[in-house]
């Protein structure tokens, strides 16, 4: 019993890196109907700027809304450069182009930075807390809270403000929202950008536990994919309840379930994005939509 | 006869082309015949891609994890049970097309880019899983092949033509890639101009619109997925043979990327598409990590550039600029070329009678 | 159409040829392909972009101990030309680039290739062409032990198997009744170390009451996961067969999970600067045992050693290696011994001799190794390196323990 709750509890802790960079991942969908395979990469090279800041001299507490200032607008010109002129093509495009997006920032990362494992400062101690009798450390609880911060500014920014009704509408409806007078390609690079900012945040909440290198996120993208699509794609609750549940499944498929090993652990997260889309495409908290012909 | 008449351009440029394949191993060293059976595998590998992607519009980023079944199944059968390699090729291409065929099934259900997320996610796991079933696949040790000898006819054939030394087992699998590559490329071009291409194309321009027009949407998108991966599994069985070696990471998730990134860049939805893109795949980051470092005359800094950043930075930015500037890919850069040149040179003469040049894309 | 006429020159051509043949034969100065009178022409291929880039800063070290070499004098004056080529890590590359490099580039010798599944994949190919595969950068076990079948392949680290054998050897001797553990990532390099443990514990082998292996896709802390099954397990002692990128996450893991085994851990993520990371991560290393065998240039016993020294000299000359890197002072000493080599064979610089050198004659003491190791093969010895130091961490350091322990023979 008491390593179960370990299981669940370690799993809760990993769970909480998922999420965070799932909210960037609903983020970009809310914004465009669109995965952003570079995501992970972005977040990356993000916490890389910060850690650059840092070697500088700058506090972590300069460096970190500095970081966010620059990643979001990163995100923007990168909306603008490469995104805007392919807007109205076919998803496969959009894709191929996030794809290229991803392979360009993860080799200029490394030629940048080189491939050594580094260390991240944290502003959360490592020391240990005890729930129940399993074990977490403060950081992975900081994990856990900034995701579900992030969350609630998210949820408020679009659901409860015009600027994300803006959002959404020029998402959904994009030539209706022109009429009505929104800027919908301004509101495309504002996604960009935030989505951009919360990838900084979720990179910089990782690289203390995961340490900083390029290839830091190129496997946890694919959890956050599995997180996204459990909870539902446009969902920002989803994305941090999914990212717990995959990170919880992982560890205990890996521990418990016979045949499966804990060297399976991404295949387990790839057996959760096939059983979520064929049994209920939407996820968790998705609402079904119409494809109207 | 008429026809070479009517379009002379592309089919002299075919026999060329044929010409310039079946004589090369007579007039390069064998290394080099070994780097270009490597773009013919890439070829074939790219072609099947681009039915599923060009043609029935569904998108796969995992078509590593096919090749890797079809290398597989030539290795185990070669190595462990003494096939005879030749017949192993058919057998992995079938063998994959019929998993590929099932896969399918479930695929109808996600839309596009649900289908590329999952197959993304199949094919970074594709050499955790190979490492699985160590005692079929020999986990992580691999399985080695040994060099198949050219047959005799083939090498007295071989010799007589280039009066040289005998034919090596690199050349000699030159010359099984390409009659295999041929054979798949007209197949590839049959498919594309009759019914399937044109039902395939329907669903891709317009499912909804198709399936009013009674075109059975599930069949031909499994279909797709079934014959997309059979070439996959004959192109990966060509690459284990030719590598001689066969392991979980031989087949890592960049090589799924390498595929797509070649259909895009060869163009997508064209039959020569795909030989530009195995050309481009697999010379690229010989290119960027060698060629560029020995240039004189490219200044060391942009050079060490181009070899340190590797040929992700390469890759990555060719992929971006390609979709936005030239998102039919080479070829569609070509015939685009073709055509505007056409216009100038007949545009003089059309205009009079006001007829339109004729249409390149006509294949 | 020109046969008929150019007979008289192909006769002078072969008189010439014939002459040549004849002066050099009576001197024992003989070269062979990738020689030329100013130099030597080394290949090799490595993972230089990808999951597995970290390593590719090896060769880059080794290079830079070449051009050190070539700026005073070279090799009994040829210089060396090393070219290294990319192969991401992947067998279905490094196989086709290994054939550039050794039909058309024309080397003399492949070095330092790095990687069990590359390496495999081209050691055939290179044995058949009689091509030295010299110094492979891999400490599968088989690369020594297959030398009877591939008699131009020789390793130069210490096998994996030995290193594990000493932790087994130290373990009977110190902690006979400890319950073990282990952690190793599911590839041939951990693969190949669980082996040496098991075979090293030989009837003790029931010692090991769990194992669990992660895949190198794994987010570094679903280790959680596997250790907190390690722990429930009942093991008072835990063996970490990883690389650092999950070496250093597992030692946090371990303390993080309120658990301190004896933790023995595998020497490639040894080295200071990565154990100094964990620490501030906040890993407890109050009882980490592991083995060296070569200096460690975070270590400040050696501030002033002679080799270190040279050590520190060499590897400026390459723009893009961290000084503090392990790997490169791997790469350093590596190169030390393959121009030990080429000095040795003197005149006769021909691939047959270069290879019965390394794999028969070997003989050194390396000035970036541990006092005491020999680099050494013999006729029945195939295994450059077999001796490591058990160390132990404490104040921030690896304090070298008792003395050299020879695995030789035991392979």
């Amino acid at each position: 019993m008491q390593e179960f709750l370990q299981q669940v509890v370690s799993g809760l802790a990993t769970g909480g890196i998922f999420a965070s960079l799932a909210l960037a991942l609903v983020l970009i969908y809310n914004a465009m109907g669109l995965v952003n395979f570079a995501q992970g990469e972005m977040a990356m090279f993000a916490t890389f700027i910060a850690l650059v800041l840092i070697d500088h001299g700058l506090s972590y507490w300069i460096a970190l809304p500095l970081t966010l200032v620059i990643a979001f607008a990163g995100g923007v010109v990168i909306q603008r450069v490469v995104i805007r002129p392919v807007e109205r093509a076919p998803v496969l495009t959009l894709v191929i182009v996030t794809l290229g997006l991803a392979t360009l920032v993860n080799g200029m990362a490394g030629f940048l930075f080189g491939y050594v494992p580094r260390s991240f400062p944290t502003p959360f101690s490592a020391s240990t807390v005890n729930i129940l009798g399993a074990l977490a450390s403060y950081q992975d609880l900081g994990v856990i809270a900034v995701s579900g911060v992030v969350l609630v500014l998210i949820y408020l920014l679009l659901q409860r403000t015009t600027l994300g009704l803006a959002l959404r509408a020029a998402s959904h409806h994009p030539d209706a929202s022109r009429l009505l007078g929104i800027r919908v390609s301004w509101m495309l690079a504002l996604g960009w950008g935030l989505a951009s900012a919360v990838g900084a945040v979720s990179g910089m909440l990782a690289a203390p536990i995961l340490l900083l290198q390029p290839n830091m996120m190129q496997t946890v993208i694919i959890y956050a994919f599995a997180a996204a699509v459990l909870g539902g794609i446009e969902s920002p609750l989803g994305a941090v309840v999914g990212g717990l549940i995959v990170g919880v499944t992982v560890n205990l498929a890996g521990a418990y379930v016979p045949g499966v090993g804990g060297d399976l652990q991404l295949a387990v997260a790839f057996a959760i994005i096939i059983a979520v889309l064929i049994v209920k495409p939407n996820g968790l908290f998705g609402t079904a939509s119409l494809r109207r012909v | 006869m008429r026809r070479l008449q009517q379009s002379p351009a592309r089919y002299a440029l075919l026999v060329v082309a044929l010409i310039l394949f079946v004589g090369l191993p007579t007039v390069v060293t064998s290394f080099q015949s070994a780097e270009w059976t490597q773009v013919l595998i890439f070829a074939v590998a790219i072609m099947g891609l681009n039915i599923l992607v060009g043609y029935s519009g569904q998108i796969s980023l995992g078509h590593g994890a096919f090749m890797a079944l079809g290398a597989y199944t030539t290795a185990i059968l070669v190595h462990r049970y003494n096939v005879d390699y030749l017949a192993t090729i058919p057998i992995a291409g079938l063998l994959t097309g019929i998993v590929g065929f099932f896969l399918g099934i479930p695929a109808l259900r996600l839309s596009a880019l649900y289908l590329a997320l999952a197959t993304f996610a199949l094919a970074v796991i594709t050499p955790s899983l190979i490492k699985r079933p160590e005692q079929l696949t020999g986990g992580v040790r691999g399985i080695e092949i040994l060099p198949p000898q050219p047959p005799d006819f083939a090498n007295s054939a071989f010799t007589a033509v280039t009066g040289g030394p005998a034919m090596t087992s690199d050349q000699w699998l030159y010359y099984v890639c390409l009659v295999i590559a041929l054979v798949l490329f007209w197949l590839a071009w049959n498919l594309v101009r009759r019914r399937p291409g044109r039902a395939l194309r329907a669903i891709r321009d317009g499912e909804v619109a198709a399936a009013a027009f009674g075109v059975n949407i599930a069949g031909y998108k499994t279909l797709a997925f079934g014959i997309s991966a059979f070439y996959a599994g004959i192109a990966g069985s060509l690459y284990g043979l030719t590598i001689g070696f066969v392991s979980p990471d031989t087949f890592p998730v960049a090589l799924s990327i390498q595929i797509l990134v070649g259909a895009v860049i060869g163009g997508l939805a064209s039959v020569p598409g795909p030989v530009l893109g195995g050309i481009v795949t697999f010379w690229l980051p010989i290119v960027s990590n060698q060629f560029v470092g020995s240039q004189d005359w490219i200044p060391a800094q942009v050079a060490s550039v181009f070899k340190n950043a590797g040929p992700a930075v390469s890759y990555g930015a060719l992929l971006i600029l390609i979709m936005i500037f030239a998102p039919r890919g080479l070829f569609g850069l070509i015939v685009s070329a073709y055509t505007w040149l056409q216009r100038r040179v007949r545009g003089a003469a059309e205009r009079g009678t006001g007829h339109a040049p004729p249409d390149p894309q006509t294949v | 159409m020109t046969g008929r006429a150019s007979w008289p020159a192909a006769v002078a051509a072969f008189l010439v040829a014939v002459s040549a043949c004849g002066g050099s034969s009576a001197a024992s100065a003989q070269t062979d392909v990738g020689i030329t009178s100013d130099s030597i022409l080394l290949g090799n291929t490595i993972a230089q972009s990808g999951p597995a880039a970290a390593y590719g800063t090896i060769a880059n070290a080794e290079n830079a101990y070449f051009t050190y070499v070539n700026g005073s004098g070279g090799v009994n004056g040829r210089k060396i030309k090393f070219t290294i080529l990319d192969d991401a890590y992947n067998p279905a590359q490094a196989v086709p680039l290994t054939k550039q490099l050794v039909e058309q580039n024309q080397v003399f010798a492949m070095f330092s290739g790095l990687g069990t599944e590359t390496q495999t994949a081209v050691r055939d190919y290179l044995n058949t062409q009689k091509v030295p595969q010299l110094f492979v950068a891999t400490g599968a076990t088989t690369f020594g032990a297959d030398y009877s079948s591939h008699s131009w392949t020789l390793g130069w680290q210490p096998p994996y198997q030995g290193e594990a054998r000493i932790y087994a050897k130290d373990i009977l001797a110190n902690h006979a009744s400890a319950k073990i553990g282990v952690l190793y990532q599911n590839d041939d390099y951990g693969q190949d170390y669980l082996k040496g443990l098991k075979d090293g514990l030989g009837s003790n082998a029931s010692m090991i009451v769990d194992s669990e292996s992660y895949d190198v896709t794994a987010a570094a802390s679903s280790l959680a996961s596997q250790l907190s099954k390690l722990k429930a397990s009942g093991a008072d002692t835990l063996f970490i067969f990883a690389t650092p990128g999950f070496s250093i996450p597992a030692l946090v893991i371990t303390t993080k999970l309120g658990w301190s085994p004896q933790i023995y851990l595998n020497s490639v993520s040894a080295p200071q600067v990565y154990m100094g990371i964990a620490a501030k991560s906040g890993a407890a290393l109050t009882n980490v045992t592991s083995v060296g065998y070569i200096k460690d240039p975070t270590d400040p016993q050696w501030t002033n050693d002679a080799g270190m020294m040279l050590y520190r000299q060499v590897i400026a000359n390459c723009s893009t290696c961290n000084a503090q890197d392990g790997f490169n002072i791997y790469g350093v000493a590596v190169a030390y011994t393959m121009v030990d080599v080429l000095k040795q064979a003197g005149s006769n610089l021909t691939r047959a001799n270069v290879m019965k050198i390394a794999a028969t004659e070997l003989n050194e003491t390396n000035p970036f190794l541990l006092p005491g190791v020999t680099v050494n093969t013999t006729s029945s010895d195939h295994f450059p390196i077999m001796q490591e130091q058990v160390e132990t961490w404490s104040n921030n350091a690896w304090h070298l323990q008792g003395s050299l322990i020879n695995e030789r023979g035991t392979l």
